[in-house]
């Protein structure tokens, strides 16, 4: 027989896969403003993504989610007439800050795009490609160390370590992805951003590469941007919201996929969007 | 997703709302009728829930078919989520709402082949208590309505108190006449199918309160 109180309130509240208040921030970006030309494409971005763990950016496309992912390690400097505001830490220092160190900036914070974009080259000198121009390895040894611990760090070591010597785009797409996350590993980063790295995968390919994101989490801290939300949902500790260059919501992915705070969020999430 | 997708996603939600609302509506039934077949000791209707008791079973898994459909081909989130989700958990319920009324079908004939004893007010009024409340909680559903939900889960006290005053009249009878002792024994499992039927209720307005708030209130009262 159950009785019932006068007061009836929650007793359990929707929990975070990760414990999201006692992890220290790792990127912490403020007010940050971007346009390109006149166009101002993101709006006073306020956001921290916690130190190893997953954030997830979703959204309609040209909602800002992809030029937001490349400010945080100033992919879009590269754009002719392109601007930005407001700050963008990580680890504490300003990255936008006058004098900073964008090549440091980019071996700490690495990058893997939607299409796999191996060199033509070796599986070997793909994954050794960014070693040797940063003079990261002293000698044969260690170089040939390094590489083989991105390809493990990748998954990929046990279907290649057969064939370094081969051209890298005898791979398969997600095979080809992999290595492109290898090659990204093998210069020790502290973030890894990904963009859409798994929209041009089979499901099993994807698969591979989520199940990598999870691991990887162990040691980095990952922002991928998806199309996919059931992705998001699998993969991410954090998920965040993109609508016509504003950030709508953030929060922890259960809570997100089950009970977001936004309606804006909500209409996007189960479809009714527009 | 299209807008045709969208169109698609919305008429699949509101079939399983429903097809769950027809099972509601059933084991609201049931117990109409059997409550109804104990006061006027009409032995037909209560064989008449017996009889309907298959199609409610098999609503239930309709039900069911339904929500496994929705979860594998469209993948719900949110609001969608939850609400497929509590229709999973509410629909088995029903059914044991309605197997609870078939159990007091049973008892029911067994009674009326039997000299009627004392009229018991207290358990025709739990009968009375755990209709209404079935048809709020539903109505609440309907409606998603939270706090209307939580206002039907208090009565549940109503009905729990009025079985503790069954249960007593009951012992009390049966040790003051031995030779009715089993009519006595018979009314008091039908008493007790009632105070589950309340705390059945009250699992259904959980939830309703999951569904409208993702607030998981099970456990807590």
């Amino acid at each position: 027989m159950s009785t019932t109180s006068a007061k009836i309130a929650p007793k359990f509240e929707v929990k975070s896969r990760a414990s999201l208040a006692s992890a220290p921030t790792k990127i912490s970006v403020s007010n940050l403003n971007f346009f390109y030309g006149r166009t101002q494409a993101l709006n006073d971005i306020t956001v921290d993504v916690p130190e190893r763990m997953v954030m997830a950016f979703i959204g309609p496309s040209g909602c800002g989610k992809t030029t937001f992912l490349r400010t945080l390690n100033r992919m879009n400097d590269v754009i002719p007439g392109t601007r930005v505001g407001g700050n963008v830490l990580i680890d504490g220092q300003d990255i936008y800050t006058p004098g900073a160190d964008v090549v440091d900036l980019r071996r700490k914070v690495g990058m893997v795009f939607q299409k796999s974009n191996p060199f033509p080259k070796s599986i070997f000198d793909n994954v050794a490609y960014g070693l040797k121009i940063n003079r990261l390895a002293a000698n044969n040894r260690e170089l040939r160390d390094r590489v083989e611990e991105a390809l493990k760090d990748a998954a990929l070591w046990t279907e290649v370590k057969d064939r370094l010597k081969t051209s890298a785009l005898g791979l398969s797409g997600g095979q080809q992805q992999r290595l492109c996350i290898a090659r990204a590993l093998a210069i020790r980063p502290e973030v890894i951003l990904m963009d859409e790295p798994a929209s041009a995968l089979d499901p099993i390919a994807t698969s591979k590469i989520e199940e990598l994101i999870v691991d990887l989490k162990k040691q980095y801290t990952i922002v991928i941007v998806t199309h996919n939300m059931q992705q998001a949902a699998r993969v991410s500790d954090l998920t965040a919201f993109f609508l016509l260059g504003k950030l709508i919501e953030v929060n922890s992915t259960e809570k997100m996929f089950t009970a977001p705070d936004q309606k804006l969020t909500e209409d996007y999430i189960t479809g009714r969007f527009g | 997703m299209s807008n045709e997708v969208h169109r698609h996603l919305d008429e699949e939600l509101d079939a399983l709302r429903d097809r769950v609302l027809r099972l509601g509506g059933e084991a609201e039934s049931a117990l109409r009728r059997v409550m109804h077949s104990l006061a006027e000791r009409d032995t037909a209707e209560a064989r008449a829930v017996l009889d309907h008791d298959d199609t409610i079973d098999q609503l239930e898994v309709e039900v069911d078919r339904q929500a496994i459909d929705i979860f594998a081909l469209r993948q719900p989130a949110a609001r969608d989520l939850r609400f497929v989700m509590s229709v999973t958990k509410m629909a088995p319920v029903l059914e044991r709402i309605a197997d609870h009324a078939c159990n007091i079908a049973r008892a029911a004939i067994d009674l009326h082949h039997e000299p009627q004893l004392k009229y018991h007010v207290s358990l025709y009024r739990m009968g009375e208590i755990a209709l209404e409340m079935l048809a709020a909680a539903l109505d609440a559903f309907t409606k998603n309505d939270a706090v209307a939900a939580r206002v039907v889960m208090e009565r549940d006290s109503e009905i729990n108190e009025l079985y503790n005053q069954v249960f007593h009249d009951l012992i009390e009878m049966m040790a003051d006449e031995p030779a009715t002792a089993q009519r006595d024994a018979r009314l008091l499992f039908i008493a007790k199918h009632l105070e589950r039927i309340g705390d059945y209720v009250t699992d259904i307005c959980e939830l309703t309160v999951f569904m409208a708030e993702a607030a998981i209130i099970k456990h807590r009262h």
